[in-house]
């Protein structure tokens, strides 16, 4: 497909044009500049945004988590504890998480209608039902395009825990597509111990001055991705500390943990500091048809430290007001026990939790029975979710991205955000 | 009445209408004691069935025990309790409570000759109280949740065996980790979906003091989706050594308890995805010698102090009381 850069008018391109030239006006950064040019301070201010999503995959149940329901016959063994805000319980099984629940809030009143686990995982992570034949971007796609940072070379939208490149951008292309990262730097990303930097800026050189000769008769979409993917590999060489969590002080890994969650949260940790606009971890396995209790009591110790470590890092470091994090699931589990001590899938009535950003902490936003089977107050789903999700971090959820020209809606038109989530 | 497994059959069934989950009889065997998820305990006269439940822990309860004399049971509950209460109370009132652990009490036995009461949790720890509840001593040395908890008939000894197949040998006097029996058959990590499952759910010592059966689960393949076979393995008590792996080969479910009977044979109670069961088993062999299919789930078992009747709890909020004897006329 040949190139079509018309007038170099995407979106993003306009808008950063704007903002690098006001602050070739001389504003600082978070200076009084800012507050005297709206249109930068908010550009600067989406910017400055990041996005963080701990997957908990096959479902984590609401019951054991967010939603205790003590002592009914949907209850099972765990009891419920208070935390930072008044009236507001949550298991047992996270008791250092607790302490931080005045950062965070709740969505306790989800109905996706929805027992399948892929239809579940898109559904939360897309925004939108699966359609055969349309392709959406992923919301760290969606992240990584809308605040995007000119100033940051490394990748907009990475997974914790993955192994590959992904192909989950849709129509906004591989640039924003996923990185996965498996817990350390990523693999060939060191100088070959046999090139010197030399030798290798000479190389690099050599093969710019190829690439852009090549490039002055043949430029197509593809070149170019292919260019912004070499690019965007070097520019990662060069930053590999940031994905290296070797270089924290031992008195930080024991805070997160000795759990594979533990490192992923660390990391994530310093791939926000490091200006990443979205991070994904996810933590396995919580499909707990057999011995849900059991299950759930080995997992959430490992989920309550690491991710009450994150937060306490995130506000102690004055990141909150600039991170949206979310707990996420594909679905809850069934509020009735079966056979085996375990829960099945169950999208009718469940929870999230999420904080930071312009969330408004400490918020509980609908309600379910009292047995947690039915959902009797602000039914939300995932579109709705969604589009929270990017009202929180400054982003218009009912605009459009302009991609090659053309308006592309950014989420699902047939649904708005939580309008009272949002500070 | 002579015991007769083949003959072994359902004589009652109480219903309690929601599911079951921890049963013990009584040394005297007037009543049989069992605890629900609805988080009562109930009572059960076994001469008629006669039914009192009260309203107990903030938690489920996972163990009882009784003091030598039958008078005192104690439950252990999810909820980091201990609770006594007389067995005979016409309304069951507590006597005392005991926070005993940080989170779950999940076992909970006694020592016949001394009211001593054991303790594990998922604290990792092993408590002894003294029968009226004082703390005693703690034991650290598991380096997982504590399943199980077995005294010696006649020495002073305690075995304890927990989530990744380690039994310890204690001595209750000096609190001395003696050795260590190694059942890491019995727990299974599932690398692809990062779980520890298994563990020692049970232990039981035969009658002639040579054999320590422990009981759990293996060939786990699907820890979340129940995929699992119920395993006992038979130790040499005095080298130490594993002398016979008894699966049940076709049976889904998890080893919930294994008892010795008065000739030395096994019964084992297994409940899961595959239904429940009595498996009854030699100790020279490796498969069971007759089973029978109950039905619904097992969750637990006890004999009673007969040696005639066995009691099972089950997910449908039933007891059934077996007989092993033929059918009377």
């Amino acid at each position: 497909m040949k190139a079509h850069y018309a007038c170099q008018s995407s979106e993003h391109l306009v808008a950063r044009r704007q903002f690098l030239g006001s602050l070739a006006g001389g504003f600082v950064v978070g200076g009084l500049g800012a507050l005297t040019n709206p249109l930068a301070a908010a550009e600067l201010s989406r910017q400055q945004m990041r996005v963080l999503v701990v997957f908990m995959a096959g479902g984590v149940s609401q019951l054991e988590t967010w939603d205790p329901k003590p002592k009914t016959d949907t209850g099972g063994p765990f009891r419920a504890i208070p935390t930072a805000v008044p009236g507001m319980h949550i298991s047992e099984l996270l008791p250092l998480t607790a302490v931080h629940m005045d950062k965070l809030a709740l969505v306790r009143s989800i109905d996706t209608k929805n027992n399948d686990h892929g239809k579940g995982r898109y559904q939360m992570e897309f925004g939108r039902n699966q359609m055969p034949g349309m392709e959406f971007p992923h919301l760290g796609a969606v992240c990584a395009r809308g605040l995007e940072r000119s100033d940051n070379p490394l990748p907009g939208y990475i997974k914790v825990g993955g192994g590959s490149r992904g192909s989950d951008a849709a129509w906004l292309g591989p640039k924003y597509a996923s990185v996965g990262i498996n817990g350390k730097p990523p693999a060939n990303s060191e100088r070959p111990g046999g090139l010197s930097e030399d030798v290798d800026l000479l190389r690099n050189k050599f093969r710019q001055r190829a690439n852009e000769r090549f490039l002055k008769q043949r430029r197509t979409a593809e070149t170019d991705v292919y260019t912004q993917s070499f690019e965007q590999a070097r520019d990662l060489m060069t930053r590999r500390d940031v994905f290296d969590v070797e270089l924290e002080p031992a008195s930080e890994k024991q805070k997160y943990g000795d759990s594979q969650l533990g490192k992923h949260c660390l990391m994530a940790r310093r791939l926000l500091e490091n200006g990443i606009p979205f991070v994904q971890v996810s933590h396995s396995n919580y499909d707990t048809h057999n011995e849900n209790f059991n299950f759930h009591l080995e997992q959430l110790g490992e989920f309550d430290r690491a991710f009450s470590a994150l937060i306490g890092d995130l506000h102690d470091r004055g990141m909150m007001e600039s991170t949206l994090v979310v707990v996420m699931s594909e679905f809850g589990r069934t509020p009735k026990i079966n056979a085996r001590y375990g829960r099945d899938h169950w999208g009718k009535a469940w929870s999230v939790c999420l904080g930071g950003a312009k969330i408004q902490p400490g918020a509980v936003i609908g309600a379910t029975n009292a047995n947690g089977t039915e959902v009797v107050e602000r039914p939300v789903d995932h579109g709705h979710l969604f589009h929270t999700y990017l009202s929180a971090v400054g982003m218009d959820s009912l605009g459009t991205f302009n991609v090659g020209g053309r308006d592309m809606v950014i989420a699902d038109p047939s649904h708005e955000p939580i309008h009272e989530l949002i500070v | 009445m002579t015991v007769d497994p083949k003959q072994t059959h359902v004589v009652h069934e109480w219903k309690h209408g929601r599911p079951l989950i921890a049963c013990r009889f009584d040394p005297t065997g007037r009543f049989l004691f069992s605890s629900s998820e609805d988080y009562t305990l109930q009572r059960w006269e076994v001469a008629s069935g006669e039914k009192t439940a009260w309203e107990a822990h903030d938690s489920w309860v996972r163990g009882f025990a009784f003091s030598a004399d039958g008078a005192v049971v104690v439950s252990a509950g999810c909820d980091d309790r201990l609770i006594f209460w007389h067995t005979d109370d016409e309304t069951p009132a507590p006597i005392r409570e005991v926070v005993a652990h940080k989170g779950w009490v999940r076992t909970i036995a006694v020592q016949p000759a001394t009211g001593l009461i054991a303790s594990g949790g998922n604290d990792r720890l092993v408590k002894l109280w003294s029968p009226d509840g004082k703390p005693v001593a703690a034991f650290e040395g598991h380096d997982s949740d504590v399943y199980s908890l077995l005294f010696h008939p006649t020495e002073n000894l305690l075995l304890s065996g927990d989530l990744s197949g380690k039994v310890h040998q204690w001595d209750v006097d000096s609190g001395k980790l003696l050795r260590t029996f190694d059942a890491a058959d019995l727990h299974t990590y599932n690398k692809g979906q990062r779980v520890h499952y298994g563990g020692v759910r049970d232990m039981a010592l035969s009658p002639d003091g040579s054999l320590l059966a422990l009981t759990g689960l293996h060939k786990a393949t699907n820890p979340l989706g129940a995929v699992n076979e119920p395993l006992i393995l038979l130790f040499d008590w005095q080298n130490g050594e594993k002398v016979r792996a008894q699966p049940a080969d076709g049976i889904r479910g998890i080893g919930w308890r294994t008892q010795f009977l008065e000739d030395g044979s096994e019964i084992c109670a297994s409940g899961g995805a595959g239904g429940g069961y009595l498996l009854f088993l030699k100790t020279a062999e490796e498969k069971p010698w007759h089973q029978l299919k109950l039905k619904d789930t097992v969750r637990d078992m006890d004999l009673h102090p007969d040696g005639l009747l066995v009691a099972t709890t089950h997910f449908d909020g039933h007891i059934r009381l077996c007989q092993m004897s033929a059918k009377s006329d």
